[in-house]
């Protein structure tokens, strides 16, 4: 039999809090992290981020027993991670125990601003995963899933397929991205970034936010129901259309709606969550590939407007606040919506909603014409 | 079980080879990817905008497919099957020196379109896809060196989604411009379950790219 993917613990550090609760009720409240920057570093053209407090992640990392020579992302990673991993009650010191990080970025900001006590290596992605495996004591080689924007999914993808291998008994997945001068400046440049909180599905939308977040997800692999949290399957499949584009069609969200279809059970799916940029061309790509796979009718939801782009962190993050969701019946809202702006009216508002059922799905569509899905499912 | 060998190329700035088989050259570097642009593809213009990382996944993909004949790996019809899973250690890093350069300097400070959306290393995932029309699973992952048994679980891994039917498979390179590594294979859904016959392939291609 397919073993069964359960997420035991999860952990969301953002500016709007440092566990997952309180970032779920501080959404749930309306509260947003996005502000307003005239500048950074080079650059001078204004712009809307969501950025953490780096001494609130030391005073954190401080609390957490995290001491040592580390960049602000590897410790964006350890205090996600160790909070999750604690939370779990695992030895992560297991060989049995996977080490999975999703980043776009990881420590690129080196390249322009060396650390002292930092080797130039922590760049490659791996050797800064290697430095949180290493933190737990972990043997094994930590895997760097680095897809673009739907690395968060495409993580915990890989992670519910190693469990299921019969190699793991559980995996610690964990997102995060730094939002450096480095990242800022290149969406700048492809005039992707609003200087206003973003509007996703809005008609006046302007573009995007970018976001800081550190998210965690443990999976566990079990032979028996236990209940709680399935991670139940997941698909990536490729537009092949455009490497920075979205599909006019969209053909891969719409390919890895309808592979993760074939396990949902329609009456019991609360919602989608979707990616939600709020740019132009992705989210009527999101309207017109939910069209296609039938979903018009179910509703949606996007959480830009109060964490902006989360890039590495966004899928996990995401699915977190999403199983809170689903247990407290709600459709959380998608703030800075007003007033449907895409081709296909999708579900969408900027109240909060009541829903039943028992399952969501996340969706994320990124750069490299990529695009993934997973479902997840409560069992009582 | 006799298997047949799993089709095989391996590159690196002054090394071709196609089945273990030296293709001829003379260039190296950078110039190596546009001799071999020229000589063996030369209809993919998209090809002169890629960075190193992805010309010389481009390269490889491009070389193996056309060793491997069979109309290109399949029509349009099994497109979804169709699975590219590249791994590699430096990812994008060749592609982030070169953006980083542009925004360093506050008097000499051009933030490129162009180079900065070859900062992210599964955009050749994307640039391969695109050529062949494939919307099956793209995937990159970073690991710390090429790994054969690492790499081999992961593939085995790909195919539990069971629209996979055959991986694009290898391994990709590139820290700086004229300095690049890669090493390209074909896995089918028959072969994937003996993750050892796989593993022993993967070293092998390894094995030829440590020795060049």
């Amino acid at each position: 039999m397919v073993r069964l993917i359960r997420c035991i613990a999860d952990n969301v550090v953002s500016p709007l809090g440092l566990d997952s609760r309180s970032n779920y009720d501080s959404v749930r409240a309306g509260k947003s992290g996005l502000a307003r920057y005239e500048s950074m570093g080079n650059i001078s053209t204004p712009f809307v981020l969501s950025r953490v407090d780096r001494v609130a992640i030391d005073a954190l990392c401080g609390k957490l027993g995290i001491k040592g020579n580390y960049t602000f992302f590897e410790k964006f990673l350890l205090c996600s991670s160790v909070q999750a991993v604690r939370e779990a009650g695992i030895d992560a010191s297991s060989e049995r125990v996977l080490f999975i990080v999703s980043t776009t970025k990881g420590n690129t900001s080196l390249l322009g601003q060396p650390q002292d006590g930092v080797s130039d290596e922590r760049v490659l992605l791996a050797k800064a995963a290697r430095e949180v495996s290493r933190f737990f004591g972990n043997p094994g080689s930590p895997l760097v899933v680095c897809n673009a924007c739907i690395s968060g999914v495409c993580a915990q993808i890989e992670a519910m397929r190693a469990l299921r291998s019969g190699l793991y008994d559980y995996a610690v997945v964990i997102g995060a991205d730094e939002q450096s001068p480095f990242i800022i400046s290149g969406f700048l440049s492809f005039k992707a970034i609003s200087d206003e909180p973003c509007r996703p599905f809005d008609k006046d939308r302007r573009g995007l936010n970018l976001g800081e977040c550190a998210a965690t997800v443990v999976l566990e692999a079990s032979d028996e129901i236990k209940g709680g949290w399935e991670l139940v399957c997941g698909a990536i499949r490729n537009d092949a259309n455009h490497i920075s584009g979205p599909s006019r069609t969209g053909e891969g969200s719409y390919l890895a709606l309808m592979e993760v279809l074939k396990e949902c059970r329609r009456d019991e799916l609360a919602f989608v969550n979707v990616h939600g940029t709020a740019t132009a061309y992705n989210d009527e790509m999101e309207s017109i590939a939910l069209y296609r796979a039938g979903l018009i009718d179910v509703p949606v939801t996007g959480l830009k407007g109060y964490y902006g782009h989360t890039m590495g962190a966004a899928g996990i993050m995401e699915s977190i606040l999403s199983m809170y969701a689903v247990r407290d019946n709600t459709v959380l809202a998608t703030r800075g919506y007003r007033e449907q702006g895409v081709t296909y009216p999708v579900s969408v508002s900027s109240e909060i909603r009541e829903c039943r059922g028992s399952e969501f799905i996340k969706l994320l569509s990124g750069f490299g014409g990529s695009n993934a899905a997973l479902l997840y499912r409560f069992v009582e | 079980m006799e298997r047949r060998e799993l089709g095989f190329v391996v590159l690196n700035q002054g090394y071709v080879s196609v089945n273990g088989r030296e293709l001829e050259h003379e260039a190296s570097g950078s110039a190596l990817l546009t001799e071999l642009y020229r000589n063996h593809i030369a209809d993919w213009p998209k090809f002169f905008k890629m960075d190193t990382l992805s010309k010389a996944g481009f390269v490889a993909s491009e070389l193996l497919i056309k060793e491997l004949g069979e109309h290109r790996l399949g029509s349009e019809e099994f497109a979804q099957g169709r699975a590219i899973v590249l791994f590699g250690a430096t990812a994008s890093l060749c592609a982030d020196r070169n953006y980083q350069e542009t925004i360093q300097d506050k008097d000499n400070y051009y933030p490129s379109p162009a180079l900065f959306v070859y900062t992210l290393p599964n955009i050749v995932t994307g640039e391969i896809a695109i050529r062949n029309h494939w919307r099956g699973e793209t995937s990159f992952y970073v690991t710390e060196a090429p790994d054969a048994a690492q790499m081999a679980f992961h593939l085995a891994c790909a195919f539990q989604d069971q629209v996979t039917d055959i991986i694009l498979a290898g391994w990709v390179d590139s820290s700086r411009n004229d300095d690049f590594q890669a090493f390209m294979t074909v896995v089918r859904r028959e072969d994937a379950a003996d993750t050892g016959w796989i593993e022993g392939q993967l070293k092998r291609m390894i094995n030829i790219l440590n020795n060049k």
